[in-house]
């Protein structure tokens, strides 16, 4: 595909050097809780390389608390997170982001008063390098450096499809446009692992579809990691490899689609049989 | 000529990516320039340059400065004037101690000094958010008068407590301060300097450094996540904003007034500056300069307008119609257009641009 | 000697009895943070265009009891045009902006209590005694009891119209959540207006007490200002916590001012009680008395 050469070229890619299927990231026995509540109870599961992971579960499962310790915007209070091979305590936000893992968030987080450019541009942020006399001057190095990450995130806005809408403030786009911005964003990244949280949550047909096809090539043609949240189960089940399912912080299933379809604590769950 | 973006076609991103990309806009800008370069020398009064475009300079340069750490990184400030006196008081020392120092140079330390100060007081800014910070703030602002008032040192000992810049040379035998200098070296010596400071934030703001600013005030927790360092990005934002404001103090009591006391820069003078940002555009350098020249403009023209269509309102009076109306006029702006006099100049280009199809 | 106990007490007993004047200014802030969530900074403002109202009408020649009760629907008159004209239209806007529209409601107060009313400083006497007590060795002026005993039984108003009225039930319903206590079909500008209305009285109790000691003029205003870090120790939504936190200003002034400050060249008292609240967020950013916030993404 010609956009994933072009992604290519810019060095948007990691080489897939591991073969697939390697864990790069394994979360144990995690425990998390607020005042007394327990929202998550020593869960466990790994994330393979190259693979899409989702987490499923009935609301208040723990499934964003997951995703959030995952980045290290909570710290869990006990359990360890192994991540390329290192194994701590708890993740550090900038930690996290440095070494390769993105995200979006359930309730859009972008920066509202700035452009879609300028949101994209901030994703760069890590990569850029120059200081701020030089970007005072803007004029050398500085603008160099601004005009190479551009072209990085034209290439983005390219394959997203969000040409028109540029420069518009993103506090000014519709519902399903801000989704998109955002997971451009977590691209301009280039993450090896990318967390989305409900990325096709309030979304029509179209719209879901459209993002189901960005998810996808994201994954198969840059061998981007993903772990996502959602709650259609057609999409999941259409589209992830493996699914972790989530019930009142505890892990209750964890394998292919069609394993967890078939479980009997899964269904149980679902249609609310008391335990 | 219309006003119109169609037909200017870029073919680098580089061009894309400039301060004007519209060429009516760079055009408009030499314009003002060649204005603000010799038009207005031509043919300003003694009483314009020393009243009006003088302090229209330096209250611009305040402007920015807290633009920047406001409106920007969105970080609420009511201790412009304490840092604004911390300039000025840095920059007598300096000038005072070391009398061969050239004033440029005299300028960037009292800003460099100011910008630490800021820092200092910016680290709470790590741990709260809001008006927390604002309260946060008002203590430099107390702090920082009554210790240039309260010691000695900082005015050297003067028994009033005024500092009083001494004769400074420019260039040769051009004074800028003191009473040998002439309105129209110091008017021209700030609005260069001035717009070269403009441009340096503009650059910062669109940069880098600028985005992580606002992404830390749209949505901290996500600029996080990007891998923003909230320290750094909040630190950032005091010492920047820190910079311009001493500046502006600086040239304040050297440039503009001669000599000051600490009282010149109380709360209310943070109030004016922010009301500046909150007129002219939060956000927007632009924005900086439209809210000052408002603000520098309206006492004028209250001052004056009654006696045109001959009211005769006694002077305290208009002292207090004043309050009322800058009351009244932050109301209207926030209520209005949150983004100030700027955004009404942009909103006006768009419409321009699209001039006479609506769409 | 410079220190002793008996001083030492009656600086710090002082120093209460004024804190107790900075929570009466504390209190109006804290009922409005409550009820709508608008950090409002005119309270102090609305203390001195209280007083000057009050003074005026006195001046006019009016019984006091008439001038203030003429005062009080003054104060609801202003509520509702503040309301009107300023947070309705500001609505669902970023709390940020709503602080700095009252920075724009102080400043137009300001100007227009003073337009009205002139600059000057007036004599306010309501006949509250000003005769120095003595008990044992310590000096305490009767005029600050009386401030006390003043607090004390407007917060217990205050508790009772919260706690056992219909309205205190309502507004304490929107305190929690604005669009849940909507849906169960509480006006929500009502609410406002009779909220503002309430600050403003708490504010004409504020000016009488400030403007009898001080004088009603101009300055009343910085010193309201002092209500700020009052706030940051006491948190913004606890009225025990703007009484505590009052006491603790006053109280830290006044010794910092009488026992540190001659070494520091004196008038420590501008800053010292913000440089105390800045203090106390480093290590409690919510306030001594504020809940701990959890962030959620």
């Amino acid at each position: 595909m010609a956009e994933a050469d072009a992604m290519n070229a810019a060095g948007a890619v990691e080489p897939r050097d591991v073969p697939s299927g390697e864990t790069v990231l394994r979360l144990s026995d995690i425990e998390l809780g607020f005042g007394g509540v327990k929202a998550i109870n020593k869960v466990s599961f790994e994330v393979r390389k190259g693979e899409i992971l989702a987490i499923i579960g009935p609301n208040g499962a723990g499934k964003s608390s997951m995703l959030n310790v995952i980045n290290g915007f909570y710290k869990p209070q006990l359990g360890s997170i192994t991540f390329k091979g290192e194994t701590m305590r708890a993740m550090q936000p900038h930690h996290a982001a440095k070494n390769g893992i993105a995200r979006t968030f359930q309730n859009i987080a972008l920066f509202k008063g700035m452009s879609t450019l300028d949101n994209l541009m901030t994703g760069r942020m890590l990569k850029m390098k120059r200081n701020a006399f030089w970007q005072a001057l803007y004029w050398g190095p500085a603008q160099r450096e601004e005009l190479v990450h551009r072209e990085a995130v034209e290439r983005i806005i390219d394959f997203l499809e969000i040409q028109a809408i540029r420069r518009t403030p993103v506090g000014r786009l519709p519902y399903g446009l801000q989704k998109r911005v955002e997971l451009g964003r977590a691209l301009a990244m280039e993450p090896d692992i990318l967390l989305l949280d409900e990325p096709m949550a309030g979304m029509n047909v179209e719209e879901k579809e459209d993002m189901c096809r960005f998810v996808l090539e994201v994954n198969q043609e840059f061998g981007t990691t993903i772990v996502l949240i959602e709650h259609d189960m057609g999409v999941v089940m259409d589209i992830s490899d493996r699914v972790v399912v989530l019930d009142h912080g505890v892990k209750i299933a964890d394998g292919t689609p069609d394993q967890v379809r078939a479980d009997q604590r899964v269904i149980d769950a679902y249609l609310g049989v008391s335990h | 000529m219309i006003y119109r973006e169609a037909g200017q076609f870029k073919t680098s991103y580089a061009a894309d990516q400039g301060i004007f990309p519209i060429r009516l806009d760079r055009m408009g800008m030499v314009a003002l320039l060649l204005i603000a370069y010799l038009a207005i020398p031509a043919v300003a009064n003694h009483y314009w340059l020393v009243s009006i475009l003088v302090p229209f300079l330096v209250f611009s340069m305040a402007a920015i400065g807290l633009n920047i750490l406001t409106g920007y990184a969105g970080q609420l400030s009511l201790g412009t004037g304490g840092f604004m006196a911390c300039g000025a008081f840095a920059a007598y020392k300096l000038a005072t101690a070391f009398p061969d120092l050239h004033i440029i140079i005299v300028l960037l330390l009292s800003g460099t000094i100011t910008a630490a100060v800021g820092v200092l007081f910016g680290l709470p800014s790590l741990r709260i958010k809001g008006f927390y910070l604002a309260v946060a703030t008002l203590a430099a602002q107390f702090f920082l008068i009554w210790m240039f008032n309260k010691f000695g040192w900082f005015n050297n000992y003067s028994p009033s407590g005024v500092i009083s810049a001494p004769p400074m040379h420019l260039f040769g035998d051009i004074y800028i301060t003191g009473p040998q200098s002439s309105p129209l070296v110091k008017y021209l010596f700030l609005l260069t300097f001035v717009a070269i400071m403009a441009l340096a934030a503009k650059n910062l703001t669109r940069c880098k450094i600028g985005r992580s600013w606002m992404a830390i005030r749209d949505m901290d927790i996500a600029a996080e996540i990007i891998g923003i360092r909230p320290l750094w990005a909040k630190l950032s934002a005091f010492a920047v904003s820190s910079f311009y404001i001493g500046i502006a103090g600086a040239t304040w009591a050297f440039i503009y007034t001669g000599s000051v006391e600490a009282l010149a820069f109380d709360i209310n003078r943070s109030f004016q500056v922010l009301f500046m940002i909150i007129i002219g555009g939060l956000g927007s350098i632009l924005g900086s300069f439209l809210g000052a020249g408002f603000i520098v403009l309206l006492p004028i023209f209250l001052n004056n307008a009654p006696g045109l269509v001959g009211w005769h309102i006694p002077v305290d009076m208009l002292a207090h119609l004043e309050f009322m109306i800058f009351g009244a006029l932050i109301i209207f702006f926030l209520i209005v257009e949150p983004h100030g006099l700027a955004r009404l100049w942009t909103v006006a280009k768009e419409k321009l641009r699209l001039w006479p199809f609506p769409h | 000697m410079f220190f002793s106990w008996p001083f030492f007490f009656e600086v710090l007993i002082g120093g209460l009895l004024a804190g107790v004047m900075y929570s009466l200014v504390a209190l109006g802030f804290v009922l409005i943070f409550k009820a709508s969530g608008v950090f409002n900074f005119a309270q102090g403002a609305m203390v001195l265009f209280a007083a000057l109202t009050l003074v005026g009408f006195i001046n006019m020649g009016m019984p006091t009891a008439v001038a203030i009760l003429i005062t009080m629907a003054v104060m609801v008159a202003l509520a509702y045009s503040i309301e009107r004209v300023v947070l309705r239209p500001l609505v669902n806007q970023p709390p940020i902006i709503l602080f700095m529209a009252t920075i724009g409601i102080t400043f137009f107060i300001d100007g227009f209590g003073q337009t009205l009313w002139g600059s000057d400083v007036y004599v306010l006497d309501i006949g509250i005694p000003t005769t120095p007590l003595f008990f044992g060795d310590i000096l305490v002026n009767s005029f600050d009891l009386v401030a006390a005993a003043v607090a004390g039984l407007l917060v217990v108003v205050l508790a009772i119209f919260f706690q056992k009225t219909r309205v205190g039930r309502a507004l304490r319903a929107v305190a929690d959540d604005h669009q849940a206590a909507m849906s169960v079909g509480i006006p929500l500008r009502v609410i406002w207006v009779i909220v503002w209305s309430v600050a403003g009285l708490v504010a004409l109790v504020a000016g009488i007490m400030w403007g009898s000691k001080l004088g009603v003029q101009f300055s009343l205003v910085l010193i309201a200002l002092k209500a700020l870090p009052v706030l940051i120790l006491g948190g913004f939504t606890s009225i025990p916590g703007a009484i505590i936190g009052g006491l603790m200003i006053g109280a830290g002034e006044k010794l910092a001012e009488v026992f540190i400050g001659p070494f520091l060249a004196g008038a420590i008292e501008d800053w010292f009680a913000y440089m105390l609240a800045l203090v106390v967020l480093l290590f409690r950013p919510q306030g001594l008395f504020g809940e701990k916030i959890i962030e959620r993404v």
